[in-house]
């Protein structure tokens, strides 16, 4: 029997849930009846609107799903007028303050407090700019990710830019494929780096040689959800760009047709790879979903991925200065834990529009990237005061902190993730001592299972969890080791379970400080990690209280918001009007 | 009326009526449970994973794990709350820090196939 979120999908879906979005906005949140608030918010996520967690009732978190990252001259100016308007809630946050930007793990944006009432002003303002909030959620195509500099970067031998743009414009209000079991998540890189990060993307296209000709290789079924983390598969498949579209339009048809739509946590099309395997997976797609003969896998470049490898002499990120194929540059800044506050956004479009093209990207690191700087103007741009804050030349552990959206605004996190992240960085950074051949470190905090800030893939990954701590219940995180990507991808091993939030810091201190102790001769941390056993590796994590002082020990997912400074939830003003006034409540 | 339960959004919470009612990340105590080797297990919730009624009982079976003995699974269904009067669909949520007794089965919200 399909699930009931499919019964909802089957009433009202895809393009046309725009019009009574917009019908509720102009009337007002209590336009929405009471008995389809569930159905109605499953199906706005269509529009890139999911509605926060309990507590946060009438705000929705706002997606613009920005195609490889890439955010076009003059738009980034609206994303900050855009965040600094309407992206306010009715406390600020300690570190970030009022408004402000999140850039995503999947290269998209998305703002925070929004109100029914304001989102045809905010769809307005965007789409004058070519801008969109279209299935940045919801099951179907998600934003299409890929590597940040694709068109600008040395290393590229296919420009899978102009690919990217073709699928986002073909499968975007697509009615077609509209509705899908569950969320698609597409990646396309034409880099020898890896830095589009397929292996963890429903579908993935990979640069590959196929007599003489470049194009792309197809792995299918990689993603990181719900502990039951899978690498994409190879389905023995290449297509030249030109028929990127076609194999797009093939696997899409066919997760619609074979998807589970009865158990939506079966849904994914890993589970899917899991029952049927590459070969049949690609006779089915050969048979029922393409009209011409798929060519056999190219020779890929797999053994010359550097990105997120841990070899600490590749590109294990987009920070810094980094020349363009055209002789230009362009500079990567380091965004700690993604956000950025909206008068800083908007001085950086100013930035870019002064000294690059106007044009900026988004990485699948939550940093962000100015493109087409002239080597003339590179003195200049990089001492400015703003780069003193979103730097291109960063401690490591700024540099590799990434941290998903947490109990601050997350319904299904454990632990608050984004501030404590911060205050990780800064006191391991004033903390902790790095190998000197170890530049680049990587720690991804996740506040659950979901994994939205790819904790698998870090080299410390963290994931929220709870335990005890003199008898209270406190917040806490599982730690995992040895996690990346590269030709011979793998996921962290979970080595050191529930230690007590404030004693991750403490326990990272130690751990490094017991690599540098026991590595042998010029030992990557990955293959440190790679050649010892867990409860090896779990001696070296020694959790323990430091000076490191964490605010958030607390259950903040039992506060209305962590921050304000009276937390019970029983004095959240929300539900909101459109002015951000209380409504009156049924008790 | 009918009691309309369900979990949404990855199973972060449990909707009883259209409205959000029991949410993942808390710790409840589970006693003559076969989940773990503990005496009483410390259970975090970390997803809803079926739910079912029972009148007047609502009722779920949820994955996390307990945080003494690190097992992982899923439990037989709680009761996580009630609604006494189905014409005003009142909600009344247990007290999770209570001592809990999963059972073995219940009405489904929705019947398996």
């Amino acid at each position: 029997m399909p699930s009931k979120v499919e019964k909802w999908k089957d009433e009202v879906y895809g393009n046309e849930i725009r019009e009574h979005l917009m019908e509720f906005a102009e009337k007002g949140w209590d336009a929405i009846p009471e008995d389809e608030h569930d159905a109605w918010f499953e199906r706005f996520k269509w529009w890139g609107l999911y509605h926060q967690r309990s507590g946060q009732e009438s705000y929705f978190m706002m997606r613009i799903g920005t195609p490889n990252g890439v955010i076009k001259p003059g738009q980034l100016e609206v994303i900050g007028e855009v965040a600094k308007e309407y992206a306010t809630g009715p406390v600020d946050n300690p570190e970030f303050g009022e408004a402000y930007c999140d850039w995503t793990t999947r290269q998209s944006i998305q703002l925070h407090w929004i109100k029914l009432e304001d989102i045809p002003e905010i769809f307005e303002k965007l789409e004058a700019v070519g801008l969109g909030t279209q299935q940045a959620c919801g099951d179907s195509w998600r934003n299409i990710v890929g590597c940040p500099v694709a068109g600008k970067d040395k290393h590229e031998h296919v420009d899978a830019w102009p690919v990217a743009e073709d699928l986002h414009e073909t499968f975007k209000g697509n009615d077609d494929y509209a509705n899908l079991p569950r969320k698609w998540k597409v990646a396309i890189a034409g880099c020898d780096e890896g830095c589009g990060q397929g292996d963890i993307n429903d579908l993935a296209f990979e640069p590959a040689e196929k007599d003489g000709e470049l194009g792309f290789n197809v792995r299918i079924g990689g993603g990181l959800s719900r502990k039951e983390p899978r690498l994409a598969r190879d389905i023995d498949v290449w297509v030249p760009p030109e028929q990127a579209a076609d194999v797009a339009h093939g696997m899409s048809a066919l997760f619609r047709e074979y998807g589970d739509r009865e158990d939506r946590f079966n849904a994914r099309i890993k589970f899917l790879m899991d029952e049927w395997g590459p070969e049949k997976m690609r006779s089915v797609l050969q048979e029922e979903f393409v009209d011409f003969e798929l060519p056999t896998a190219g020779e890929d470049m797999r053994d010359q991925y550097s990105y997120n490898t841990g070899s600490q002499d590749g590109h294990n990120d987009h920070v810094g200065i980094h020349e363009q194929k055209d002789g230009n540059y362009y500079v990567g800044l380091n965004v700690l834990v993604g956000r950025m506050g909206a008068d800083d956004v908007l001085e950086l479009a100013e930035l870019a529009d002064e000294y690059g093209s106007g044009e900026v990207r988004l990485t699948q690191r939550q940093n962000i990237i100015v493109t087409d700087v002239p080597e003339e103007n590179l003195d200049e741009f990089t001492s400015e005061p703003l780069l003193e804050n979103y730097s291109p030349d960063p401690s490591p552990f700024m540099r590799g902190s990434i941290a998903c959206t947490g109990t601050e605004y997350c319904s299904l996190s454990i632990v608050e993730t984004k501030n404590r992240q911060v205050r990780y960085a800064r006191w391991l950074k004033d903390n902790v001592e790095l190998p000197e051949d170890h530049k680049d470190f990587h720690i991804h905090l996740s506040g659950c299972t979901a994994s939205c800030a790819q904790p698998q893939i870090a080299d410390v990954s963290l994931r929220g969890m709870k335990t005890r701590k003199d008898g209270e219940p406190v917040e806490a995180l599982d730690i995992g080791l040895g996690g990346g990507l590269g030709d011979d991808p793998r996921f962290a091993d979970w080595v050191e379970m529930r230690v007590p939030a404030d004693e991750v810091p403490g326990a990272i201190k130690n751990l490094v400080n017991n690599f540098e102790d026991a590595r042998e001769g010029g030992e990557t941390f990955r293959d440190f990690v790679e050649d010892r056993d867990e409860e090896t590796l779990a001696e070296m994590v020694e959790p323990e209280e430091t000076d490191y002082h964490d605010p958030y020990m607390h259950n903040t997912k039992m506060t209305w918001y962590p921050y304000a400074e009276d937390d019970d939830m029983q004095s959240s003003p929300a539900p909101t009007d459109g002015a951000g006034e209380p409504l009156p409540s049924d008790d | 009326m009918t009691t309309d339960v369900h979990q949404l959004d990855d199973g972060a919470w449990i909707s009883v009526n259209d409205s959000r009612e029991v949410n993942v990340s808390d710790l409840w105590l589970l006693a003559r449970s076969d989940f773990c080797g503990c005496e009483t297990t410390d259970f975090l919730a970390e997803g809803f994973v079926k739910v079912g009624v029972d009148y007047p009982d609502i009722q779920a079976r949820i994955a996390g794990q307990c945080i003494t003995c690190g097992e992982s699974g899923v439990t037989d269904w709680l009761t996580v709350g009630r609604v006494v009067d189905p014409d005003s669909g009142e909600f009344h949520g247990v007290v999770h820090e209570s001592v809990h007794f999963p059972e073995k089965r219940t009405r489904l919200a929705r019947p398996e196939e």
